[in-house]
């Protein structure tokens, strides 16, 4: 594309070009510093009772309160840091598991090939959501199962899409050259695979956050949240109760889960034209 | 053909079989990795009970034995469909899930259809009418509701449509206690409907979009389209007849992998509508820690995933006769 000139700009600068991109990134930054700055902003934690239950929005707090009288805002950028967090971690895992798995598959071939087909076979099959409500009820709803459940059910399409990648690449003559200079497979994977496969794995582990926030916030929403911290799901379980007198319950963190998914995939549309400007249509 | 086509069918579902002893395996061994004693877990809310009561239930799962001999009675018992006993609701499991089975599949069957043919509709007018004020309509409209969670649009639904304006009910799948009967029942559930299955459609009627208008901008581009444009068709010919039926396929195989997903969201959305199917009983397990008929439904879930995705193959040999049936196995 027009981007073959010499000095080419840098990513950010690629992904700020569009303004599809742009705007990802600008939502995305007011989420992270909402998140970062939760403990200054509101020092007593989401679950203090700060004012009178079922106040709404723009009278007594600028988000309204719930119905023990908690402040909504306060629940929402604590929020924010859960949300993130696990979207971040449960992607990490996967991106680990689906890259280390897939690669290997794709790399070696054969019969650990057709071994590892058949185990993401199975977890392309079962139900994914209800795979990891079955987890998070069995093992117990803290953060780390949420997590960890997240990360079980869903490394399954990263890794055929890695060893889809890494079959492609490894059928190059520079992989065939390296493997007759006697390099290790241990160096070909990591120093001449990874890098011609890493823009396909950070496209598609951007999307991964969004689909693991969004995962998280329908566990909580159906209890299975972790009960010490405060999450946008649970928020919204919790309003449901209220949902005839007090919209603004249920409303707000759900725009927060919508605001913060739609910024990720915004930011990971962008990233994969300004890596892959070839799949650009 | 149609000998091949039988063949075919079997091979599929024969296929599918490692999958389901899989979810049998793991079920198995997801029960016992629960922290704590496994027949505590399986008792459920019940746990309060003697430790008479216990020592029935460990004796009935057999899990005085050794693991193996567990194992095997647990594989005779789900080889006849014996799914093991609710404590909570005093009934054999799989009669409990048959019993919902119907409500699921037809807020399914209905969110299905309405997505697919939504998202073919949509994508297809946003490729046909690209960089025009209604493709970017569509396509923004494709972008917000892809990132939209299904509990809070579900939500959303119940404070506009049933709470302001009265226009639907907001849960349930009849009118209690207005014993309808014939066509006034049907219709009464039908009106029930509209709400859940537009919300558990509007998700994937975005992803159906994006992908119908990719799949249609890529379609209209190949020269079979300049060939009939060349011909003298008229544009409404060219897509309709050869367009549109070649960009579909995408959609359709995409549709059949989406299944499982769908099965995920409607635990969601029949826990937010009171929709009697299979996710509100899952639902219900939960507060009831009744774990074993979480198992079951998961077992259950999983088997309608294979038996739905050899449906969909099935389906795709019909709707794109270029796929050889034999050589079937590598799309699948």
């Amino acid at each position: 594309m027009a981007d073959a000139a010499p000095r080419r700009p840098s990513i950010i600068g690629r992904l700020l070009r569009s303004p599809s991109g742009a705007c990802g990134m600008l939502l995305l930054t007011g989420v992270v510093a909402l998140a970062v700055a939760a403990p200054w902003l509101y020092p007593d934690g989401p679950f203090e009772m700060v004012g009178a239950p079922f106040s709404p929005p723009l009278e007594e707090f600028p988000l309204g309160t719930d119905m023990l009288g908690r402040d909504i805002a306060a629940g929402i950028a604590y929020g924010a840091r859960i949300s993130l967090l696990v979207g971040a971690v449960a992607t990490l895992f996967i991106v680990v598991l689906g890259t280390v798995i897939g690669g290997t598959a794709g790399y070696y071939g054969g019969r650990i090939d057709s071994a590892v087909m058949r185990i993401t076979e199975f977890f392309q099959t079962i139900p994914t959501f209800i795979g990891a409500i079955v987890i998070v009820a069995i093992m117990g709803p803290t953060l780390p199962n949420v997590i960890g459940a997240i990360a079980i059910v869903s490394w399954a399409p990263l890794a055929r899409l890695v060893r889809a990648e890494v079959i492609a690449v490894k059928n190059r003559e520079f992989t065939a050259a390296c493997l007759a200079l006697g390099m290790s497979d241990l160096r070909i994977m990591l120093v001449q695979i990874l890098p011609n496969v890493l823009s396909t794995i950070v496209v598609a582990g951007s999307l991964m956050v969004a689909t693991a926030i969004l995962f998280e916030s329908g566990l909580s929403f159906l209890g299975l949240g972790d009960p010490n911290v405060m999450t946008w799901g649970f928020m919204i379980g919790a309003g449901r109760a209220a949902i005839r007198t007090a919209w603004w319950m249920v409303t707000l963190p759900g725009l927060a889960v919508l605001l913060t998914v739609l910024a990720i995939n915004l930011v990971g549309d962008a990233l994969n034209e300004a890596l892959n400007p070839r799949l650009k249509r | 053909m149609w000998i091949a086509r039988g063949k075919y069918i079997l091979d599929r579902l024969i296929r599918g079989l490692p999958i389901v002893l899989a979810i049998v395996v793991v079920n198995f061994f997801l029960i016992r990795l629960a922290p704590g004693d496994a027949a505590q877990v399986l008792a459920g809310e019940a746990g309060a009970a003697s430790e008479q009561y216990m020592e029935q239930i460990r004796r009935q799962f057999g899990l005085d034995q050794p693991l193996y001999i567990q194992f095997f009675s647990y594989m005779k018992n789900i080889a006849v469909f014996d799914l093991g006993y609710s404590f909570r609701h005093n009934r054999a499991v799989s009669g409990l899930i048959f019993e919902r089975l119907g409500a699921t599949a037809l807020l399914m069957t209905a969110a299905m259809v309405i997505s697919v043919s939504l998202g073919i509709l949509l994508g297809a007018i946003a490729a046909i009418r690209d960089r025009t004020l209604i493709s970017h309509l569509i396509t923004i409209f494709a972008v917000v509701s892809y990132a939209t969670p299904l509990f809070w649009i579900g939500l959303m639904f119940i404070i506009v449509f049933s709470i302001h304006l009265g226009w639907f009910p907001t849960s349930g799948i009849i009118t209690v206690g207005a014993d309808y009967t014939g066509w006034r029942a049907a219709l009464d559930v039908l009106h029930h409907l509209v709400l859940p299955a537009l919300a558990l459609s509007c998700f994937y009627v975005a992803l159906y979009t994006r992908l119908m208008r990719a799949s249609m901008l890529e379609t209209l581009g190949q020269d079979f389209i300049k060939t009939a444009r060349a011909k003298g068709l008229g544009d409404r010919k060219i897509v309709v007849r050869h367009a549109l039926r070649n960009a579909i396929l995408p959609v359709l195989t995409m549709a059949g992998v989406q299944v499982s997903a769908m099965l995920g969201g409607s635990v969601i959305i029949e826990s937010v509508f009171g929709w009697p199917g299979l996710g509100l009983l899952a639902f219900e397990s939960l507060f009831a820690r009744d774990l074993n008929l979480l198992l079951g439904i998961f077992f259950l879930s999983s088997i309608l995933v294979v038996v739905t995705n050899a449906v969909v193959d099935v389906i795709y040999t019909i709707v794109d006769p270029r796929i050889e049936l034999k050589r079937k196995q590598a799309h699948g």
